[in-house]
């Protein structure tokens, strides 16, 4: 009898116990499973995570691009070409030496919380993106405005024997609607920066009130076409059309998703089961895929502002002889790396800047030219290769990288007989490691951040931090200089193409193998609005679900 | 007494881990703000380390973060500028806990009986059938099983949905796919203990009471059979509840799981350190909790 009482109790111990943990699994299911009550009208596949939606922290075009959607400057991106187009300002006079700028704001230009977007808000905006405190890794986008840099690397005026303070900067409110904004210099790409996220205008009190926790409180106010409805990490970002926009007839979508992923795969399979209507970074598109995937209707590749090349640490023998650096280039087969390798239409480059730039035509750099190589090689002391030294290869860890690697390994074993050797780190090391110059050569990009071939160009100068080869030109420099100051377009073109000649051919520091392409996803059958340009700019506003299209969470297959 | 002295020794334990994760991770090559692309001018980099105390000696830097810690702080992710790492924690760790005890369940579940199965009928066609199957869990990695489960059950017959984490119907492949692996060893575990367990006097003495058979597997054997399955569920569910990489990041889980080790690449020593002690204190209550039970489940076993 006790042992029957005895096995009641622990069989009902047992069950409490395990009602109990049902109760805490389901609560834990309900806390933790997303109940989105409506589904978006788009879902795009973003990239990687945000790192920050504060204009003036982002950096990666993921984070761009959402941070874009939520605050506008004074010009933005036409989503076509990617060229600027009025913004929260609706016209700007420019003076005659091209070195003063006066923007008239929209009067009906206001915050999603319903207050005016004044031009007090712009000044604010610039001279926090360059306040010390913020800690901005772009604010260097705004040392063309006058006093930008003295400002922001705290250095001290010799004039009154103080530090540069913000009022200092040259960006001043005349009245409520006019900005005047004076430069440093003539700057023929300004407009194009004002469209950048560093220069947009963000909400003072929010930021005042909050700190570094603004975005993070309900509700952020906005001053571009959409507002922040949630941002749950690794999970989505959510955001709604802000119906006080200037401009808010044109936004063409109510709700859309923005998610994260770390996984190519995932993207992909989230897009052919209709969870995703659109992948738009080019990170989320398996490459080993580009064979079966090119040619299908949903897939949209276009060339946009990218470049592939390899870095040379000219501080060390034998890459401080331009001889062997050219030589290492000549014999380069880049037709078979874009073929064999990256597969998705990827143009071999000769010159550093890609092409599709208005007004400037890029130099014909360092063909193929084995018999030349190798003649270079022995004048520079290793005839056949003899006596090269071993040297290394850097590249952060990827199989891309490492796919092109080992082509140029067989390369230049091949073509001159010297060898070198593999170096693949994790992506931190190799910044760091290529930043303090430890490595022979290296596998080096550039994505361009406007439409002008200065954003390449200027990377070279001798004082430039992404520089990270060596190379000092003091004649690439001040051609580089007097571009910059330039008002003609022409002459300032002629100037810009002799610097690169001398970058790619007479002098090189790096040898380019081949600009990148864009690779969008979408069906045009279900998705308008998306336009590939320059920049790989995909502004949200003009997208929009086509009318009759199927609906959400429909199979692409199933569709057609 | 033996309990109240464990816990007290938790908190110097902590510390110590705490100091040496947040030194350790200063140790490795590359810091949290090296980007592609260098700032502007060496001033930035200046501003953006004095900001977040990076300039200021080690031990002044982990006291600064210490005194941030005795407020529930855990600091700002530098990584994640905008959110602190209580923020990424706070809605990450539901998702890993439901998951990893989702997994839990279905390890144990799965393992259990099948463990106890093939020990019973050792020798035979479910000895060998289940052994081999609790093999192939083991065998398979979750990079493998993860990719076939939404080949076959997504993309062919499309029952569940390749990834994200909105309904309970989200979480079944993931689920499976993170606990098949601990279900294998579990079974593995389950079948020693319980074929150790039936050579034992004891259990020869149930016979000869002349208890049945079921008697004797269920309430005599088992009991001390699932001792080593007991142990290993301690450090498996903190395995389990800090998420998977793997896992999470083949299903887009929003778990803190992918933080683990893209906190490390990313050098994000805020995250880093906020992770470990996490996964400590995890570990260390969870340990607590597996002697407890090991008190309870086999009275010879005393703490002293």
């Amino acid at each position: 009898m006790v042992s029957v009482t005895a096995n009641r109790k622990q069989a009902n111990g047992i069950r409490q116990w395990a009602v109990l943990a049902c109760v805490t699994l389901a609560a834990l299911m309900m806390a933790s499973c997303s109940q989105h009550k409506e589904r978006a009208d788009l879902i795009i596949m973003n990239g990687a995570e945000p790192e920050s939606l504060d204009p003036a922290i982002v950096t990666g075009q993921p984070d761009g691009r959402v941070a874009g959607a939520l605050f506008e400057g004074l010009t933005r991106f036409n989503p076509k070409n990617a060229k600027p187009i009025p913004g929260l300002a609706e016209r700007w006079d420019i003076a005659e030496d091209g070195q003063t700028y006066t923007f008239y704001l929209r009067t009906n230009a206001v915050w999603s919380t319903g207050e005016p977007i004044t031009a007090e808000d712009v000044v604010y905006s610039w001279r926090r993106a360059l306040d010390p405190l913020t800690a901005s890794d772009y604010a260097g986008q705004l040392y063309y405005v006058k006093n930008g840099e003295n400002f922001n690397t705290g250095k001290t005026n010799a004039a009154t024997g103080k530090r540069y303070t913000k009022e200092d900067v040259g960006v001043n409110a005349v009245d409520t609607h006019t900005v005047k904004v004076d430069l440093e210099g003539p700057t023929p790409f300004f407009l194009d920066l004002c469209a950048f996220r560093t220069l947009a205008v963000v909400p003072r009190q929010a930021i005042e009130k909050h700190k570094d926790r603004w975005l993070m409180v309900h509700p952020v106010p906005t001053s571009g076409p959409f507002t922040l409805e949630f941002w749950r990490i690794h999970d989505r970002i959510r955001v709604r059309k802000n119906p006080r926009y200037w401009d808010a007839q044109n936004i063409q979508s109510e709700l859309i998703d923005l998610l994260p992923a770390e996984s190519s795969t995932t993207a992909l399979n989230l897009y052919e089961t209709g969870e995703a209507d659109v992948i738009w970074d080019k990170n989320l598109i398996p490459s080993e895929l580009m064979d079966v995937l090119k040619g299908r209707e949903y897939v949209h590749t276009y060339d946009y502002l990218g470049t592939y090349f390899i870095r040379f640490n000219v501080t060390k023998p034998p890459f401080n002889d331009v001889r062997v650096r050219k030589a290492l280039t000549l014999v380069l087969d880049k037709e078979r790396i874009v073929k064999n390798i990256t597969k998705s239409g990827e143009k071999p480059a000769s010159c550093l800047t890609p092409p599709g730039m208005e007004g400037y035509t890029s130099p014909e750099g360092l063909g193929r030219d084995q018999e030349l190589a190798r003649k270079l090689l022995a004048e520079a002391g290793y005839p056949g290769g003899k006596g090269f030294p071993t040297f290394n290869y850097l590249f952060n860890t990827s199989e891309m990288h490492k796919q092109i690697a080992v082509e140029l390994q067989a390369m230049w074993k091949k073509e001159l007989g010297i060898n070198m050797e593999l170096r693949q780190v994790e992506w931190k090391v190799y910044l760091s490691d290529q930043s303090k110059m430890q490595y022979d050569t290296s596998r080096s990009s550039w994505i361009g951040d406007y439409v002008d071939p200065n954003t390449f160009l200027d990377m070279f100068m001798s004082n430039n931090g992404n520089n990270r080869t060596g190379w000092k030109s003091p004649k690439y420099d001040d051609l580089i200089r007097q571009a910059n100051q330039e008002r003609d377009a022409t002459k300032r073109a002629k100037l810009l193409h002799d610097a690169e000649v001398l970058l790619v051919r007479e002098d090189p520091p790096i040898a380019p193998l081949f600009f990148y392409v864009g690779v969008n996803i979408f069906d045009p059958a279900v998705v308008e609005g998306v336009h590939q340009n320059l920049l790989d700019e995909h502004p949200l506003w003009p997208l929009r679900r086509k009318a009759g299209a199927p609906k959400p969470g429909t199979k692409p297959t199933e569709a057609r | 007494m033996y309990y109240l002295k464990r816990i007290a020794f938790l908190v110097p334990l902590l510390l110590i881990i705490s100091f040496l994760a947040f030194a350790l991770v200063r140790v490795a090559p590359g810091g949290p703000f090296d980007k592609e692309r260098a700032p502007a001018s060496p001033e930035i980099e200046k501003n953006i380390k004095e900001k977040y105390h990076l300039d200021k000696p080690l031990l002044q830097q982990y006291w600064i973060y210490l005194k941030g810690l005795m407020k529930g702080d855990f600091g700002p992710s530098l990584k994640y500028r905008n959110h602190s790492v209580n923020d990424i924690i706070a809605q990450g760790l539901p998702v890993s806990l439901t998951l990893g005890i989702m997994a839990f369940l279905l390890a144990q579940g799965f393992g259990i009986p099948l463990g106890f199965l093939t020990a019973v009928k050792k020798g035979g066609i479910i000895d060998y059938g289940g052994s081999f199957i609790a093999l192939l869990a083991i065998c398979i990695p979750g990079f493998v099983v993860g990719p076939l489960l939404v080949l076959i059950f997504s993309i062919h017959f499309g029952w569940f949905p390749v990834g994200m984490w909105e309904t309970p119907m989200h979480a079944v492949l993931p689920t499976i796919a993170l606990g098949l692996y601990f279900g294998g060893k579990v079974a593995r575990l389950m079948r020693e203990g319980m074929l150790n367990t039936l050579t034992s006097e004891f259990i020869t003495t149930a016979r000869a009471k002349g208890l049945s058979e079921t008697q004797v597997l269920v309430k005599h054997a088992f009991r001390i059979a699932v001792l080593p399955v007991v142990s290993y569920s301690g450090p498996l569910l903190a395995d389990l509840l800090v998420g998977s990489f793997v896992v999470e990041n083949i299903f887009r889980v929003p778990g803190i799981g992918v933080f683990l080790v893209n906190s490390s690449l990313n050098r994000d020593y805020t995250m880093v350190v906020g992770l470990v002690l996490l996964y400590a204190v995890l570990l260390l209550v969870l340990n607590l909790v597996v002697d407890f039970a090991y008190g309870l489940l086999d009275r010879r076993v005393k703490m002293e």
